[in-house]
């Protein structure tokens, strides 16, 4: 019920406010909507993800690992479970690789992820569906120099980590009737997970990312409806005040 | 009759007003007053810190740091020890009754384990970092019955090497002992008390 | 009388409250202050709701100032790299965001507010041209008010600059390097600005040093002048008629209510609840604002090495940005870049010479003709495009029309490559922005207005 009071202020205050330039909007490439999900279960299964996969070459330099117990970890899972040798709970999620070694070896640094779901958003959807639509559009290329490919990010200098999840993709062209030629995935190799299984993983994953964008993001909005209630009846009373300082003026 | 209504109700209504907008300043205030406490980054900087004093030689004193203030850990001889008693009437509160420590370094030495002094090492007068005068006699540029201490520079308190201050100084009470805890004989954690305590 | 007092000192009423006032007003102009500002301002009767926007922009003033002074105690302006490759300024935007306590809070008021002051503040001028606010004798607030938006401009340009985003970065780079269009000195103005030959540490932290506190000390000079020049001469209505004419014989104008309580507490404090809820709505709900309020390449650190593919300036600065854009054209020895900047700068010049170009017998738009309502209706609207069009990168069609195109490849010839072109429209309403002002003179005298009543319309 709250979320949906919240979910309706918030397209409210954007509709209203951009409903012009909206109708304006021009679409780009076609994003899938991610199913972005604020349960505890998925973001925890995301913690774990990006933990294990990301976590590597990519730091999360604004985020402690004790902030992680705002969804629902406690401290001594997170102790046990997500900390790296001789790291603290207290400790920014961040990684070993110096920028200089990363460039060298990828060419380019990995980004920091604290805030890649609030940085991807665009006109062509939010970041958690450029995110969810590129983790699962990786393909083989022999071509590139880590054997991977992307539809979303082309000539991607990250391989596809999550491989042995989703297995092995490989871009199929069709040519249709109308001579247009059209790009599709097809999954050549089979991973440990099934295609279900995968989407909803990186589902977790990407709903993760979106937490760390602004782990309290649920508290603001939760706090804006008190204020919105309060100002509201405080309208109520300095509205009747004004009209009965108006009833002097004839 | 109707000019009588009108005061009333905005007299109510002024008083509603105010006593409403009272309440939006306050909560209001609450996200700039919050702000000027210790952030996230302060709190895991006040973390509880390990210590590994395996190396630390008799005599000698380490320094670590424990959320931002300087924490000495003095090995201390039994000579050293032993000068605790020489000074004990010259300090002002020789069994620390006034002064800051866990009970269970509420004793003469005020450590957990004699050899090893754990204090915080800040004035309590107003916040300067005492300096070491831990070799006895005139040596350090103290007066020739000096037993060893600290000595701080910002208004001469003289303190003994257990961190007690002497008669007559600024500062009103001992160093300030932390919440400690010996994780193993080579190891003290600073900054918690023992968990089975 | 003192000499800067025109009203009675205050007497104690003999209790010790009243005693210190005395003690205080004897020394201070306490009571002539609140008397000539507030409690005896004869305003006129008649406001509407257009004349709620300078006080929500008091109100947004004093909302910047408060969370900027609080932002400051957390913010470091400081372009070099952290142990995790981050700039240390952009670090602590998102230290302020997540670490400090109510900080999120503090630093989305203050993202918020800066797009609120805009939009609070051009409601405001239109209010000014609506109802001819600008005419004799009030010219000179209304160059006070043009000199306020052209410091906000800096502020907001240089607070823009501090998160130390991909769009703070590269928004900076193009914007100074305007300056480098002007003939002879610009280059060299372009580098006193930045300090460096690009954007760099140390343009960072001196755009901090103008930002918190050398624009603002002239800002709030500014605004002081623009309220006192405003008490001096007495506001305008809706109707565009002087009270002053009709007085009782107290001299007060008949058509008058006290500015406070009638304006302060019953008029603009319901005004004022009803921004902060669309405020709020947005700070908590939306503080993105759409990627218009914080765009989403600005979550990004700034990267020397790498332009954004698509940098717009903030929203409000758009519509001047159009026009910056919309100059192609090399005129006499001079290139398109410099046309472009003389545009954008003197598409806010030009109004601080409204008040003489506007000649129409009547003030305000109740009794003014067709002609003015008509183009300042197309005004309006060419404005609001000219601003959306500055959002979108040039080549831009309406309705996502794409250009039809010859079988090798060249622009067709189709009427709506034209019609539907961005970038035409651009050009052909940043003429008309020009062209409504410089012809003023003419059209607004033939303009055919209704007789303008004695005293004011209330109902």
């Amino acid at each position: 019920m709250k979320t949906r009071v919240i979910k309706l202020f918030k397209r409210l205050a954007t509709v209203a406010l951009f409903a012009p330039a909206m109708a304006f909007a021009a679409s780009g490439a076609h994003l899938d909507e991610a199913p972005v999900s604020t349960d505890h279960a998925s973001l925890q299964r995301g913690a774990r993800l990006f933990v294990n996969y990301c976590l590597n070459c990519h730091g999360a330099s604004a985020v402690r690992y004790n902030q992680l117990q705002k969804i629902g970890l406690d401290e001594k899972t997170i102790t046990d479970n997500l900390l790296f040798t001789g790291e603290k709970i207290g400790d920014m999620m961040t990684i070993a690789m110096t920028r200089e070694d990363a460039e060298a070896w990828f060419g380019t640094a990995p980004p920091d992820l604290s805030l890649i779901a609030r940085a991807k958003a665009s006109a062509s959807g939010s970041g958690a569906d450029y995110l969810y639509t590129y983790l699962r559009s990786f393909y083989r290329d022999p071509t590139r120099p880590t054997g991977w490919n992307n539809t979303v990010f082309a000539n991607v200098g990250m391989p596809h980590v999550l491989w042995d999840l989703q297995g092995e993709q490989t871009l199929k062209e069709t040519s249709g009737a109308d001579g247009h030629t059209a790009h599709e995935l097809a999954l050549t190799k089979p991973g440990s997970m099934s295609q279900g299984e995968y989407d909803q993983a990186v589902a977790d994953l990407v709903s993760f990312l979106v937490w760390m964008g602004e782990p309290d993001a649920g508290s603001r909005k939760t706090i804006g409806i008190f204020v919105l209630v309060f100002l509201a009846g405080f309208y109520v009373l300095t509205h009747a005040l004004g009209k009965n300082y108006w009833k002097d003026i004839h | 009759m109707s000019d009588q209504k009108i005061n009333n109700e905005r007299r109510n209504l002024i008083l509603a007003t105010s006593a409403a907008g009272g309440v939006a300043m306050a909560a209001t205030a609450v996200p700039f007053v919050a702000s000027l406490a210790p952030s996230e980054r302060a709190k895991a900087a006040g973390a509880p810190v390990v210590a590994d004093i395996g190396k630390l030689a008799p005599g000698e004193k380490m320094v670590v740091k424990w959320r931002g203030k300087p924490v000495w850990i003095l090995r201390r001889t039994p000579e050293m020890l032993a000068s605790l008693e020489k000074v004990a009437e010259k300090i002002s509160d020789p069994a620390s009754e006034k002064s800051e420590q866990p009970e269970y370094a509420r004793n003469t030495a005020r450590a957990i384990k004699d050899e090893y002094l754990v204090v915080v090492g800040i004035c309590t007068h107003l916040g300067c970092s005492p300096s070491d005068k831990i070799k006895p006699g005139a040596e350090e540029g103290m007066s020739a019955d000096w037993q060893g201490g600290f000595f701080c520079p910002c208004h001469g308190s003289q303190f003994d090497l257990a961190g007690r201050v002497f008669k007559s100084m600024p500062a009103p009470t001992n160093l300030e002992i932390p919440p400690y805890t010996y994780l193993s004989d080579t190891s003290i954690l600073i900054g918690e008390d023992s968990k089975e305590a | 009388m003192a000499a800067n007092s025109n009203y009675e000192k205050y007497q104690s009423d003999g209790t010790l409250l009243g005693n210190a006032l005395e003690w205080v007003d004897a020394r201070f102009p306490a009571t002539s202050m609140w008397k000539a500002h507030l409690s005896e301002y004869h305003a006129p009767k008649n406001f509407n709701f257009w004349y709620f926007f300078g006080s929500i922009a008091l109100v947004v003033l004093v909302i910047q100032i408060v969370t900027g002074i609080f932002l400051t105690m957390n913010y470091k302006p400081d372009g070099t790299l952290n142990a995790d490759g981050i700039p240390r300024a952009f670090a602590s935007v998102e230290y302020i965001m997540r670490e400090v306590a109510g900080g999120r809070f503090i630093r989305y008021f203050h993202s918020t507010g800066a797009s609120a002051f805009f939009i609070v503040v051009y409601l405001h001028m239109f209010r000014g041209m609506l109802y001819g606010s600008y005419r004799k004798p009030r010219e000179l607030i209304w160059i006070f008010g043009v000199l306020i938006f052209l410091c906000l401009m800096a502020e907001a340009f240089m607070g823009y600059l501090l998160p130390w985003g991909q769009m703070s970065y590269w928004g900076a780079q193009v914007i100074i390097n305007l300056f480098s269009a002007i003939p002879l000195v610009g280059p060299d103005l372009s580098l006193l600005i930045r300090g460096d030959y690009v954007v760099s540490d140390v343009t960072l932290n001196r755009f901090f040093a103008l930002h918190v506190i050398a624009v603002p000390l002239v800002l709030i000079g500014l605004v002081v002048a623009h309220i006192l020049a405003l008490h001096e001469v007495g506001s305008n209505n809706p109707d565009g008629v002087e009270i002053k004419k009709f007085k009782n014989d107290k001299g007060v104008p008949l058509d008058s209510v006290p500015f406070h309580p009638y304006y302060t507490i019953a008029h603009d404090l319901p005004a004022m609840v009803i921004f902060l809820i669309v405020f709020c709505a947005v700070v908590f709900f939306a503080p993105e604002g759409g990627g218009y309020f914080l765009e989403y390449n600005n979550f990004l650190p700034a990267d020397p090495m790498k332009t954004p593919e698509h940098i717009a300036p903030v929203w409000y600065f758009t519509p001047f940005y159009s026009m910056l854009r919309a100059m192609v054209w090399n005129f006499f020895w001079l290139e398109a870049k410099f046309w472009g900047v003389v545009a954008m700068g003197g598409g806010v010049v030009i109004l601080a010479f409204l008040p003489w170009l506007d000649r129409s017998p009547a003030k305000s738009i109740r009794y003014r003709g067709p002609i003015f309502k008509t183009l300042l209706a197309i005004f309006i609207v060419g404005f609001l495009i000219l601003g959306f069009l500055g959002t979108k990168a040039p080549g831009y069609y309406f309705f996502g029309y794409a250009p039809a195109a010859n079988p090798d490849g060249s622009t067709a010839f189709s009427p709506l490559n034209y019609l539907l072109s961005g970038d035409l429209i651009a050009q052909i309403f940043t003429v008309y922005y020009f062209l409504f002002f410089l012809t003023m003179p003419y059209w607004s005298k033939i303009d055919k207005c209704k007789p303008v009543p004695e005293r004011v319309t209330f109902k």
